[in-house]
């Protein structure tokens, strides 16, 4: 128990691990048949390995990263548009500063920026549209990305610059869901799942229901958590028990900031700027249906696709991801990082290939800080 | 990029855009109070609110807010957060 000493809490901590400990054994779960328990959530991810909660947690539990980083799941071929929509000399890129590393096919976002690109890092798409208030002789363009978190910025964003008549402003969304990767990894015959820890961000915005389907179609448990330490055990904890008991619920353990139906203003943002794109590509997962969000024809004029001609309006120009390249894998739980050939090597935090390596909540980045420096002890 | 970052709002700055000067961690900035607002803007004045990417996504007590700072103080968070406030106060200034 090295780590639990780091816990705000860790008398707390010591008792949940007894009792995970407990469900474990009752299931008969065993390092060589475990439960697999997958964490949707990029931030739990990070936690997860900053906590070192996966090995805290007995043998018999396994954690399968799910694809809940929406960084890590953005395609190739959507940096190269966001680099060609860059390049143009009158627009002003604006994009938060996550997405800067992930390599395109010719070049990143920072690349493009030191060829001589303008491209700003902003915090908030409010930036980006006093951005375009304070230049209306350029093009002001904002790459919205991330899932049901982050929408509702971009729809109130969009809906703002509508209200203000701002001309020279457009957002290039790429804006995706969570539960329809969800289903794809049901649905997939190779994949072992037992339950999943919901993300509690995410349903801050969208609520409890559109998770109704794991339990009820599939017969999986999932919980709702928050992302401190605790949180995260007891949601797994919460998990198990429903496993143990042979039930199959949506249960809410971030219910303090998550209400069951979710953020009204934001739904009803989402749902006047945005509707379903028929599929979108995900890296590692392919062309998912439904899975990401096109500007509705009402605000045509706010589509940076449409403005600059690219995107899925434009054609298909499918990229093929670097040889050798696991990310896909990575991401659906059939290897684990290390087991990557170019984990450590080739793709690093400060190089990385793959887009898993980019961000902190990527699994491989999150197992190479936190694993190498266990490897080092 | 998808945890939020707890702020208390300090003062409404636009009531007809819906944006309120928040303190988060110390600093200040402007957030929009769009998905937090029942009744008049002045009434959220002294409450925590969850803010992600310049807007308050919920609001939350002073006990719950604290607990979350510090779990994304060890989690590397709330510093990243920092530095994208001031990154994007830079790209402003850059078009004055
Ligand atoms: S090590 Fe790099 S290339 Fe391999 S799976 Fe991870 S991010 Fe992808």
């Amino acid at each position: 128990m090295r780590y639990v000493e780091e816990f705000r809490d860790p008398v707390a901590a010591k008792s949940i691990l007894a009792a995970i400990e407990k469900v474990v054994d009752e299931i008969g779960a065993t390092a060589e048949k475990p439960v697999y328990i997958m964490e949707i959530c990029g931030g739990h991810t990070h936690a997860i390995f900053r906590y070192g909660l996966d090995r805290l947690t007995p043998a018999g539990l396994e954690f399968i990263h799910g694809p809940g980083c929406p960084v890590c799941v953005l395609p190739m071929s959507r940096i190269d548009e966001c680099v060609e929509i860059a390049e143009r000399p009158e627009v002003i890129f604006t994009t938060f500063g996550d997405a800067m590393r992930v390599p395109g096919s010719r070049k990143s976002l920072l690349q493009a920026k030191a060829d001589g690109a303008d491209i700003r890092m902003v915090y908030s798409p409010l930036d980006a549209l006093e951005i375009a208030r304070r230049t209306p002789d350029r093009e002001v363009v904002f790459f919205g990305l991330g899932f049901e978190t982050t929408t509702p910025s971009t729809a109130l964003s969009i809906q703002q610059a509508a209200r203000e008549n701002l001309a020279n402003f457009t957002v290039f969304c790429n804006h995706i869901t969570v539960p329809p990767p969800i289903k794809v990894l049901l649905d997939d015959p190779s994949m072992v799942l037992d339950g999943f820890v919901g993300p509690g961000h995410v349903s801050m915005v969208i609520g409890t229901h559109p998770y109704d389907f794991i339990a009820a179609d599939y017969g999986k448990p999932i919980v709702v958590a928050g992302f401190e330490p605790l949180d995260l055990l007891q949601s797994v904890l919460m998990v198990l028990e429903q496993i143990r008991d042979g039930r199959a619920e949506v249960e809410n353990q971030y219910a303090r900031v998550v209400p069951e139906e979710g953020n009204s203003v934001s739904l009803a943002a989402i749902a006047d700027v945005y509707e379903p794109r028929p599929r979108f590509e995900w890296r590692g997962l392919g062309e998912i249906d439904a899975s990401g969000l096109r500007i509705r024809d009402a605000y045509q004029s706010f589509d940076a696709e449409i403005r600059f001609k690219v995107g899925y309006g434009a054609g298909e120009r499918s990229v093929q991801e670097p040889e050798g390249c696991a990310c896909g894998q990575v991401m659906t739980g059939r290897v684990k990082p290390h087991q990557c050939p170019h984990y450590g090597t080739t793709c690093t935090p400060e190089m990385p290939l793959g887009a898993l390596m980019v961000s902190s909540e990527g699994a491989c980045a999150a197992y190479y800080q936190y694993g190498a420096m266990e490897a080092a002890e | 990029m998808c945890l939020g970052i707890p702020g208390q709002i300090v003062e409404i700055t636009d009531a007809s855009r819906l944006l309120a000067m928040a303190d988060v961690s110390g600093v200040r900035r402007e957030v929009n109070i769009a998905c937090v607002l029942e009744g008049e803007p002045e009434s959220l004045v002294g409450c925590w609110t969850l803010i992600h990417v310049g807007f308050a996504m919920s609001l939350i007590d002073e006990e719950e807010a604290a607990k979350t700072l510090e779990a994304l103080r060890s989690l590397g968070e709330a510093q990243e957060t920092l530095e994208a406030m001031a990154q994007g106060d830079a790209a402003l200034e850059a078009s004055r």
